[in-house]
């Protein structure tokens, strides 16, 4: 399985869904100078990069034979059902926003709150874009990336999927033992294509 | 012939990539590539064998991820002890003349703490058992690379030293922004490399060697040993031919080839480069006359992200974080609240120093551990280089080890004992060390007699293999007052020092001790020491006459580009005449002023008006007439859903600010009111925001918290719920793998300390997963923590 690397440059911010990691559901007029200042601090402290291989796949009851594992998960063989190939990737946005969320931790954490809130709208703004090129490039529509720990896919399987991507070498990514990843906002997931054969 | 003397005189070839070939010769997906030394041993020396007959000096073994992480002991033993029979087959096949084989070691696969759960000790130990089986089968050398975190490269580095004598070539992957992955740049790291003593150092994988230059250069022009590049074929992509590598072996050819006329000394291949490559490397520079490795002057420290180098603008180093003469720090230290100095440190940055002095030494505490605490927790809130302040060696050695970076250390003397104590510590972990021109006869009253117990320094680091560049010498401020003569002998110390080119740090306020305003004294002494040629001071930031003298004179000798520095530092000086407080129409909506600034969340403000309002009244009073009242408002208003989290912690946070001009105003007094609680992250967390939310709001509420930090062992949590008899533990887990970690922690509490409440929270858990893991209670935000945590307390007063 051949693995490929992609940088990207920061994707656009959709300042909304950073409110609303935040947990701030109505007016947020009040936080946007701290969601200001956050974004301006985290400005170039981040990096957004994407490791990634395509295989086939095959779905037996609920058996999903992923070509570098086979897990037993009746949710991703209802996602994946239809799928001859799909993509597995790993996503990252570094550790440049885990330093921030640990500093301002001690400091103060009204920020330590908007940090973790960007980072999580950093990384999945990175994931749409990377599944928005793959979908381009295949000019098939994609099913919704699935991450292990969804429905019944067991976390282990982060093992496998780090073991294929070689994440460490190819990204910096790190799994620890309790299979959390650092640097923390990151996301492996795998996409099914459906409507097309595998051309591998 | 070993193979540093061959590198003096000859460019050294490595070897090209060795995963791309073994995939390419069939490894399946997701199987360990190491494990290929036993299933596929021929293909693996056939392999090597190649890269010899292309011309390379030095082979890699197969050993990239052979470590105790990822094999059993037994296999590991296995896979490196095959590993090198391969290449030594390969050897014998083609000769063995100029031909050595390194023993590679690649990251373990885990991020050290805090920001993974891999301890620094225990990434030692990791790296040091496969150094010991390499060491075993024949290494020749170590080449320890693709190390994209400094502090893993220190401990693989740490472990190649304490484990053998053998060469050391240590080298880093970059990313695009031309720092690794963790933040350092390359100054950073070749500092740090150098100071313990790596043979070569450099760079490989991550781009092709175009996009390398850069990095590649910048490694030339700082390193005083062998420089080495192993680059990718560029990047991988697919074709119609399969996947394939954007630099073909010409173009790879000459591009490295512009860097070894640059005088980058060792060549090699990494990802997507194959035994032609190496060949065609080779033959585009044979004819090259390699350039001779200058050694370098440069006095340079470096944190985890950056360097600061001595002898140009002048460095200052923040005092602060000493408890000599401080109620409060003190009184931190033996509480052992870590977050104090966190705070100091951050707020010294904020104010212009680029080094942070770490001194935590009072008799009654544990000066070692916490000095490692304070460090180990200091660079993960800034990126300064940080000065190890101690004359405990145990302590210095232990803070040394687990520093991120090149330290400065703080400080050795021309007493016999005291030199031979530090010296071998600066060798073995590197460090610019502050020599002390004192000895065994005190301090010379004379310049000169101070100058010649630097030579002797000089001389007895010599013998250490310290070179001057790591030595910055303090000639001694002392005190005007007791000796007229005092301060002009020490600025003549400083020019004389200066002009044999060595560099120079005063404890700068050590002069004016026992004057009235001293801070007058203190600037004016400070340019004149900059004028004689000063390199850096120890100094108090917060002291505007010091300030005012650093940013000035950087501005009048022509170190200060239009003035910027100095424009933006003035900008910042208070005005003269105080801003009267608002008028207190603007308070009407809220009770006062003050609880107008702790519901609006604003810090500054909160803190001045406490101290305002301290200074006449009952500092207890205003707790619970003012603070708790707002907090009150806001905390009801988060409850009702008017108020979101970050406007509740803006408000907690303006609390605390309240409240530490509270303790400064009554340090007597006790800090808490209400009862003990101990708070944790379980065991295999290390997510600890929410954490550190809840201890803030019952900071706020009068709880003395104990917070034991994450990724706690319950064992530890029970102990000391039984050592402080704590009434509520509270334990945060965020992973459903760590939930039954929180079930152990709240079974042994059961056992241990029975009389305990435990609250639970965090984003996994659920009111239902509480009450199964035998949980009292499940709070489901911070300020449902607070009102079980009074309900706690409150019966705690009902039984007496």
């Amino acid at each position: 399985m051949d693995v490929f690397t992609k940088t990207y440059p920061a994707p656009p911010y959709d300042k909304e869904e950073i409110f609303r990691y935040a947990g701030i559901k109505g007016d947020a007029r009040e936080f946007t100078g701290l969601a200001e200042e956050c974004l301006g601090e985290a400005e170039g402290k981040l990096s957004f990069r994407v490791c990634y291989a395509r295989f086939p796949v095959s779905v037996r009851g609920d058996s999903v034979d992923l070509a570098f594992a086979a897990p037993r998960s009746s949710a991703l063989a209802k996602n994946l059902a239809g799928c001859a190939f799909a993509y597995v990737f790993a996503a990252t946005v570094g550790i440049g926003i885990d330093r921030m969320i640990a500093k301002y931790a001690v400091l103060s954490p009204a920020k330590a709150v908007m940090f973790q809130a960007i980072g999580a709208e950093r990384i999945e703004s990175l994931c749409n874009a990377f599944c928005g090129d793959l979908a381009r490039e295949e000019g098939c529509a994609l099913k919704p990336r699935f991450s292990p720990g969804y429905g019944d896919l067991p976390l282990a399987l982060q093992k496998d999927i780090f073991r294929a991507l070689r994440c460490e070498k190819n990204i910096a990514l790190t799994l620890n033992e309790s299979l959390l990843m650092s640097p923390s906002k990151s996301v492996t997931a795998i996409v099914g294509f459906a409507g097309k054969t595998a051309a591998l | 012939m070993i193979v540093k003397e061959y590198l003096k005189d000859h460019i050294l070839y490595l070897d090209g990539g060795m995963g791309t070939l073994l995939q390419s010769c069939g490894t399946a997906a997701g199987e360990l590539p190491e494990r290929s030394n036993i299933t596929r041993f021929e293909t693996v020396a056939a392999i090597h064998q190649r890269y010899f007959e292309a011309g390379s000096n030095v082979v890699c073994t197969n050993t990239f991820g052979a470590n105790c992480l990822k094999f059993s002991d037994a296999e590991l033993e296995e896979i490196v002890a095959r590993a090198f029979a391969a290449a030594k087959i390969a050897r014998e096949r083609c000769g063995g003349e100029n031909r050595w084989i390194a023993l590679d070691i690649g990251p373990t696969g885990r991020m050290l703490k805090p920001y993974g759960d891999l301890d620094f000790e225990d990434a030692v130990s990791v790296f040091s058992r496969t150094v010991k089986l390499g060491v075993k089968y024949g290494a020749d050398l170590i080449f320890i690379e693709t190390m994209s975190d400094s502090y893993e490269t220190k401990a693989a580095l740490l472990a190649a030293k304490e484990n053998c004598d053998l060469p050391v070539f240590v080298s880093n992957a970059y990313g695009e922004d031309g720092k690794l992955m963790t933040g350092a740049s390359p100054q950073a790291m070749v500092a740090l490399l150098e100071g313990m003593g790596a043979d070569a150092v450099g760079v490989n994988c991550s781009f092709g060697p175009k996009k390398l230059a850069a990095v590649a250069e910048e490694y030339v022009r700082l390193a005083s040993v062998p420089v080495l590049l192993k680059p990718n074929a560029g990047l991988p992509r697919p074709s119609e031919n399969g996947t394939v590598y954007d630099v073909d072996c010409g173009a790879f050819a000459a591009e490295v080839r512009a860097l070894a006329e640059k005088g980058v000394r060792i060549l090699g291949g990494c990802c997507g480069t194959t035994p032609e490559y190496i060949a065609a490397l080779v033959k585009a520079t044979e004819h090259i006359r390699p350039q001779p490795v200058v050694p370098k002057r440069e006095t340079v420290i470096s944190s985890y992200a950056r360097a600061v180098e001595f002898g140009g603008a002048p460095v200052l180093i923040g005092e602060r974080i000493n408890p000599t003469g401080k109620k409060r720090f003190k009184e931190a230290l033996r509480a052992g609240d870590v977050d104090y100095i966190l705070k100091e440190g951050v707020a010294q940055q904020e104010k212009g120093v680029s080094v942070l002095d770490v001194n935590v030494g009072l008799p009654e505490i544990d000066e070692r551990a916490m000095l490692e605490t304070a460090v180990c927790e200091l660079q993960a809130v800034t990126d300064l280089p940080l000065q190890i302040d101690t004359s405990d060696l145990s302590a210095m050695e232990s803070a040394l080890r687990r520093y991120n970076g090149k330290a400065m250390i703080n400080s050795v003397n021309g007493k016999e004992e005291s030199m031979a104590g530090v010296f071998p510590l600066v060798k073995k972990y590197g460090g610019v060390v502050v020599a002390l021109t004192l000895d065994e006869n005190g301090i010379p009253d004379r310049a000169e007699g101070r100058v010649k117990i630097a030579e002797k320094i000089l001389r007895r680091a010599a013998d250490y293999g310290i070179g001057e560049k790591d030595i910055v010498f303090d000639p001694l401020a002392l005190t005007v007052s007791a000796d007229k003569n005092a301060a002009a002998e020490t600025l003549r110390a400083v020019e004389l020092l200066a002009r044999r080119g060595l560099k120079t740090s005063l404890g700068v306020s050590n002069v004016s001790f026992g004057l009235p305003h001293r801070d007058v004294v203190n600037g004016i002494f400070f340019t004149l020491a900059l004028q004689a040629g000063l390199s850096a001071a120890i100094m108090n930031p917060y002291s505007e006459e010091m300030m005012k003298a650093f940013y000035a004179y950087n501005a009048l000798i022509g170190r200060d580009d239009d003035c910027s520095a100095y424009i933006a530092f003035a900008a910042k000086l208070p005005e003269r005449a105080q801003t009267a407080p608002p008028a207190a129409a603007e308070a009407e909506e809220y009770k006062s002023e003050l609880q107008k600034a702790v519901i609006k969340g604003l810090k500054e403000r909160a803190a001045a008006l406490t101290k305002a309002l301290a200074a006449e009244g009952d500092p207890l009073e205003i707790i619970r007439g003012e603070i708790i009242p707002a907090l009150d408002v806001v905390g009801a208003g988060f409850e009702n859903k008017t108020v979101y989290l970050p406007q509740l912690l803006m408000s907690a946070e303006a609390a605390k600010a309240a409240f530490e001009e509270i303790k400064a105003a009554m340090p007597e007094a006790k800090a808490a009111e209400k009862c003990r609680f101990v708070i944790a992250t379980v065991k295999g967390d290390i997510h600890d925001i929410g954490k550190n939310i809840v201890k803030l709001l019952l900071e706020n509420y009068g709880f003395a918290v104990t917070d034991l930090g994450k990724d706690v062992p319950s064992e530890k949590i029970a102990e000391t719920a039984v050592a402080l008899r704590a009434p509520i533990v509270g334990l945060s887990a965020l992973m459903t793998t760590t939930v039954p970690a929180m079930e152990e922690t709240i079974k042994r509490l059961r056992k241990d300390a029975p009389w305990c409440k435990v609250v639970v929270g965090g984003a996994v858990l659920t009111e239902e997963y509480a009450k199964m893991i035998g949980a009292d209670k499940y709070a489901k935000d911070a300020m449902e923590t607070v009102r079980y945590a009074e309900e706690i307390d409150a019966s705690l007063h009902l039984r007496g």
